[in-house]
């Protein structure tokens, strides 16, 4: 098994000739009171041990940036006895929470069906829903992937990797405001062809700091002290108002 | 200026959480609403997830309830042993509301039940105010018409257990006022409001308390219903954001000063009138989004974690 291994290693060698070299502009997001989104620059280079391969297609740079994969309802309304109500349900098992995909030029160029089936590289691939008794399952994927677009979380951006001379390339992403904690995958992928030459994956962990984070665990952590910490506030407030008042109207 | 929430996690813009407070707050210092029937809604609207909006909308109404409370107390405009009898309904209702809240979640249907809810009762309670104020208006205007005594003797009034509730000048049973309240708990932990719009009108009209003393006397049993719902929300689904609901509250407890002002200033004919528009308004709007087919038919709702 262990030699069977080593030759196909020994086979896969000569394909892996061009390599990544990466640099990320930071290696983490915090999550501070005025945290209003972020930009992530990606960038890096493509060294080779040999001159640049010209038989085997066009050179190629896909770039996701994936946040933590969570369970969700996708509900369709449609109209019973006059009103609009939820009708239907399909549970999507894992959808990532945040989605973005950048490419050096079209999809259909840079990135074979084949290894974007394997490495769940697209939007569409990145969303496992198995298991789904609803005979249009698609359109439901569809609308989360459509009602995800339109809040930012998931992006496609086809032509945004800048790839300077086969070599250098860069990207920057936008991380909107509505950003869940948690470790973002990025996964940088080099095609020659449409087929995968290398892949490269870094974390960019996503953390609440400072106030954020104290309030958060005292939450989760101590729910009935956060709770009545709440109340005091709220009544805390109410009354400095109202004293505040009094005392401007004498 | 921008402010990142801690637990609806989303960033919103400082100045339109204080207006939104301020507003609410205004409506909850005329009327004795509490106003979580509105500020609920215009949450969602912004973009606070739902779970986290209820929640910490109920911990916004303890805040302008109190400052406004504390108004009424100072003016004497408070039935403390009514309040008390009304808030024992509502801690028991507000129980019960809660088992059938996750019941109908269990079920799947929970969003649509909570907004039938809010269409049957604000549209009810809406049209009965407005139709009652616009009668006694237009009986008042008239030359010599006498006005017809509100405390006229039904039902209620043979039922046992009779108290004397001095502050209201009533002598009637504690089983009405007890299922009163007892609806309101129910509704409003259904709903996530305070549920002054329902028992405003069922102390005027069922009741038959005095306008003034029936605004301080509800907002003192919304205080320790919403304070009882706030801390169930925050052990149970940890969806109160105290940021969210300090910004809200600052707004709001500055408006509730003012409403209590100009709520002094204006007849109660006028002010029920104009609480019964505001009450129409948001039922309306309500069933327009029950009955108009929807832009996009597809909602995501995250799973919880488990």
């Amino acid at each position: 098994m262990i030699r069977l291994a080593l030759v196909l290693l020994a086979l896969a060698g000569p394909l892996r000739a061009e390599k990544i070299v990466l640099g990320l502009s930071q290696d983490s997001v915090s999550i501070t009171a005025s945290f209003d989104g972020d930009d992530i620059l990606i960038f890096g280079a493509v060294s080779r041990d040999a001159p640049e391969p010209m038989d085997q297609g066009g050179l190629g740079v896909i770039i996701t940036v994936s946040g933590p994969d969570l369970p969700v309802s996708v509900f369709r309304k449609a109209r019973r006895l006059g009103i609009w109500i939820n009708t239907d349900e399909v549970e999507v098992d894992r959808a990532p929470s945040f989605y973005a995909v950048a490419t050096s030029g079209p999809l259909r160029d840079v990135l074979r069906d084949t290894a974007d089936l394997r490495n769940s590289i697209t939007i569409p691939r990145a969303i496992r829903s198995v298991g789904s008794t609803m005979s249009d399952s698609e359109a439901f994927t569809q609308a989360l992937i459509r009602i995800r677009t339109k809040e930012s979380l998931y992006q496609m951006q086809e032509g945004a990797v800048d790839l300077e001379q086969d070599t250098l390339f860069r990207t920057s992403f936008r991380l909107p405001s509505n950003l869940i904690e948690g470790d973002y995958l990025a996964r940088i992928f080099l095609t020659r062809g449409g087929r995968l030459i290398d892949e490269h994956n870094t974390v960019i962990p996503v953390q609440k700091v400072g106030l954020e984070r104290w309030l958060f665990k005292l939450a989760h952590e101590e729910p009935f002290l956060y709770g009545l910490l709440s109340l005091v506030l709220a009544v805390g407030a109410g009354w400095a108002a109202s004293a505040g008042f009094a005392a401007l109207r004498r | 200026m921008q402010l990142y929430l801690p637990i609806a996690e989303v960033s919103v813009n400082i100045f339109l959480i204080l207006g939104l407070g301020g507003l609410v707050g205004v409506l909850s210092g005329m009327f004795g609403v509490g106003g979580g029937f509105l500020i609920t809604p215009l949450l969602f609207f912004i973009g606070i997830p739902p779970a986290v909006a209820v929640a910490t909308s109920t911990n916004q109404i303890v805040a302008s309830s109190f400052s406004a409370l504390l108004a009424h107390l100072k003016r004497r405009t408070v039935d403390l042993r009514m309040g008390t009898v009304l808030l024992i309904g509502g801690l028991i209702g507000s129980s019960l509301g809660l088992i059938l809240f996750n019941y109908l979640k269990s079920l799947g249907q929970v969003d649509l039940l909570v907004s039938l809810f809010y269409v049957v009762f604000l549209g009810i309670i809406g049209g009965l105010m407005l139709i009652e104020s616009i009668n006694a208006i237009l009986k008042s205007r008239k030359p010599g018409g006498k006005r017809k005594p509100r405390r006229h003797h039904n039902w209620i009034h043979n039922l046992p257990l009779k108290i004397k509730f001095r502050v209201s000048g009533l002598y009637i049973s504690v089983i009405p006022p007890l299922l009163v309240g007892l609806l309101v708990g129910v509704l409003s932990a259904i709903m996530g409001v305070g549920g002054g719009f329902i028992m405003v009108p069922a102390m005027i009209y069922l009741l038959g308390m005095p306008t003034k003393v029936v605004i301080g006397t509800s907002l003192f049993q919304i205080i320790f219903v919403t304070a009882y719902t706030t801390m169930l929300h925050a052990t149970t689904n940890y969806t109160v954001d105290i940021m969210l609901a300090l910004l809200l509250i600052v707004g709001g407890v500055i408006g509730a000063q003012i409403g209590t002002q100009i709520g002094l200033k204006m007849k109660a004919e006028s002010l029920r009138i104009l609480l019964a528009m505001l009450v129409l308004l948001v039922c309306g709007k309500l069933a327009l989004d029950l009955l108009l087919q929807p832009s996009e038919l597809y909602s995501v709702t995250m799973a919880k974690p488990s």
